[in-house]
């Protein structure tokens, strides 16, 4: 299906996408009672605090994250994706890092499991990193960097 | 066991949907975000589905005692703002924006892009600690 419009958008991936990340956060929030938050969950594995869940269970949930992209990438075959030189991926990942420590979680603690909540700091946060990602690509594309090769 | 085997399922169903919705494309995650460019809507479909089920689940919540494999459930219950949550989010946006990746599809992608993902991910792990380092206590 195609979107009026934007051609290159896959609105019915993307739903169905969205239902499994719904599906597993429900199975971490009914299963074991907690937020599935993946900076959180990360910070656990190598023993940052972040999630309260047992080391056990963080180091299984994030082993389980490349894991469903091989199935998806096995069965839909694929595309190549771009990705960002060695620099970028360093200097974006070490922010991705301290925000999400010091903003108490990402995308998914906050703009799944806490906005569907409706709690208010999820919703502050979820509109602070999507307003400054769109602000960070609108520079970046002001300034003719192309990042992705 | 008991905690193995959820936690596995939910980060395997978490992983094919990052891939599914296309979150492990940095192009399409920045085409998302190219809200004043070249905007492409698909994310917002991803988090719209998300976001529809896991607000089903959290009328369910209220009605059960305990969760299922668990004693009792944990929440967030802070309800202020502060320089720390919005500065914090404000970077991550930054380096989101940057890479196009955030923390699921960065560690999804170790299997899409091995080298790639792996820098990200190290880079975003040595950032987490260098907050507890500043710290010196776990939040």
């Amino acid at each position: 299906m195609m979107l009026p419009g934007f051609p290159d958008a896959a609105p019915l991936a993307g739903v169905a996408g969205g239902v499994l990340i719904g599906l597993a956060a429900a199975v971490m929030l009914l299963g074991l009672g907690r937020i599935a938050g993946v900076s959180g969950l990360a910070a656990k594995t190598i023993g940052l605090g972040g999630s309260g869940i047992a080391r056990s269970g963080a180091w299984m949930f994030v082993l389980g994250l490349p894991l469903g992209a091989l199935v998806v990438s096995l069965l839909a075959g694929g595309t190549e994706p771009r990705f960002a030189g060695p620099l970028t991926l360093a200097v974006a990942g070490l922010l991705v890092g301290i925000g999400t420590r010091l903003g108490s979680g990402c995308t998914s603690g906050h703009g799944v499991c806490g906005v569907s909540r409706l709690s208010p700091r999820s919703l502050v946060a979820t509109l602070t990193f999507m307003a400054a990602g769109i602000a960070t690509v609108a520079i970046m594309n002001a300034m003719g960097l192309e990042v992705l090769s | 066991m008991r905690i193995a085997a959820p936690s596995l399922v939910s980060g395997t169903l978490f992983g094919a949907g990052l891939a599914l919705g296309g979150m492990t494309d940095p192009a399409r995650v920045r085409g998302f975000l190219d809200l004043f460019g070249d905007w492409d809507p698909t994310l917002a479909f991803v988090m719209g589905g998300a976001v529809i089920v896991m607000a089903i689940v959290w009328r369910v919540v209220p009605r059960m005692a305990a969760p299922l494999f668990e004693e009792q459930f944990h929440f967030p219950t802070r309800k202020d703002f502060d320089a720390r949550l919005i500065g914090g989010a404000a970077l991550f946006g930054i380096g989101w924006g940057i890479a196009g990746l955030c923390p699921g599809p960065g560690i999804a992608a170790l299997v899409i892009a091995p080298q790639a993902a792996a820098i990200f991910v190290l880079a975003m792990l040595a950032g987490m600690a260098i907050v507890r380092l500043f710290e010196g206590e776990s939040r």
